[in-house]
């Protein structure tokens, strides 16, 4: 399958409320980013690779809770971090994440099984 | 004031990846033989043969720091330096109440013993030292501020656990008393790259897991007397 037609079948339409609605996610912080188009996502623990590789607009899953999540998201115009295993946010990082309004959502799910159910969604 | 040649990040035998020859005495004669008059001892979340090494180094002109490799939630190696016993039994307890308890497996992940002078087992560490201890980051540096001790975030260039590669960048606020460069780079060039760290101290060892690679990178420090408190001066004043 081309790039091309992979980035069809991603239902653009999709906002990050829509996403946390679906796929019960606990909202640590929502703000105007919840009106964010979901473009895709993205998995990784190194913050040096998100901020090397993931794309404006995806959604990015992490374990990680330091403040500089919050920072590389926005740097990377990010739609939204969702924290997999239960983990919570440390108390900067949620106050980045108001500050930045970029929505900080978690899930008991890892971090495989939340990729996946996402990935389900954006390419039905 | 005298100019004190020092390489203050060493691994032993006690760390799982440190090589069989990095026992107390081989460890000081090599420290000899590079001119080094400070090393400090820093395995990977432990810092128990850190006393014999420097009970050596007394008798044979070697100041040594007791220290700690510490591995942060984050997966970030830091190294801590403390001065006195009691410190260093304190930064063990520490060490001990968040490192989690998967036993180490000698033949995948190598032996964990501290030795005597005579390469006498004097112990053996029984959980996987090379695991995360359960303190972010911030956690760790307060920590080793609370008990005097100075904190470094080691090699902070290297694509793997390190500042740079787990969290991106350095933090704004992160107390760190000084940044360190491994033995692969160019501190010149990394410094001119990276114009937002020159308020930070930066200081070049060689992270030595063999013999041959003690001293193989030093630091220079002005220091009255080679020790802990020099080493506290010298990093806690202000540049220039």
């Amino acid at each position: 399958m081309g790039k091309e037609t992979f980035h069809k079948k991603i239902k653009y339409d999709m906002t990050v409320k829509e996403m946390a609605d679906a796929l019960k996610l606990r909202v640590f912080s929502a703000g105007e980013g919840m009106k964010n188009k979901v473009a895709g996502g993205y998995t990784s623990d190194l913050l040096s690779d998100v901020m090397g590789y993931a794309d404006t607009g995806q959604v990015w899953i992490t374990l990680q809770t330091h403040k500089n999540v919050m920072a590389i998201a926005s740097l990377k115009e990010l739609s939204a971090v969702v924290l997999v295993k239960g983990f919570e946010p440390d108390e900067d990082t949620l106050a980045l994440a108001r500050q930045e309004q970029i929505p900080l959502l978690g899930t008991p799910d890892q971090a495989f099984e939340f990729s996946g159910r996402l990935y389900r969604m954006l390419h039905p | 004031m005298v100019c004190v040649k020092a390489d203050l990040h060493i691994h032993t035998f006690l760390s799982p990846c440190g090589d069989i020859g990095m026992t107390p005495l081989n460890i000081i004669r090599q420290a000899k033989a590079k001119d080094l008059q400070l090393i400090a001892i820093t395995d990977h979340n432990a810092t128990l043969q850190g006393p014999e090494i420097r009970r050596v180094g007394l008798r044979e002109g070697v100041a040594v720091l007791y220290g700690a490799e510490i591995t942060t939630r984050e997966e970030v190696h830091c190294l801590a330096y403390v001065g006195s016993e009691e410190q260093r039994e304190e930064l063990q307890r520490y060490l001990e109440k968040h490192l989690p308890h998967i036993p180490n497996d000698p033949d995948i992940f190598g032996y964990q013993f501290w030795v005597d002078e005579n390469e006498q087992i004097l112990g053996e560490a029984p959980y996987l030292l090379i695991s995360a201890i359960n303190q972010s980051i911030d956690q760790v540096a307060a920590f080793v501020h609370s008990i005097g001790g100075l904190f470094v975030p080691a090699h902070i260039e290297r694509p793997r656990n390190s500042l740079l590669s787990q969290l991106g960048f350095v933090p704004p606020g992160l107390p760190a008393d000084a940044l360190e460069l491994s033995r692969h780079t160019n501190p010149v060039a990394f410094c001119s790259h990276n114009a937002y760290l020159k308020k930070y101290k930066i200081i070049q060892s060689s992270d030595a897991h063999y013999l041959c690679d003690v001293g193989s990178v030093h630091t220079m420090f002005g220091m009255d007397i080679p020790g802990f408190d020099g080493l506290k001066k010298a990093l806690t004043t202000s540049h220039e």
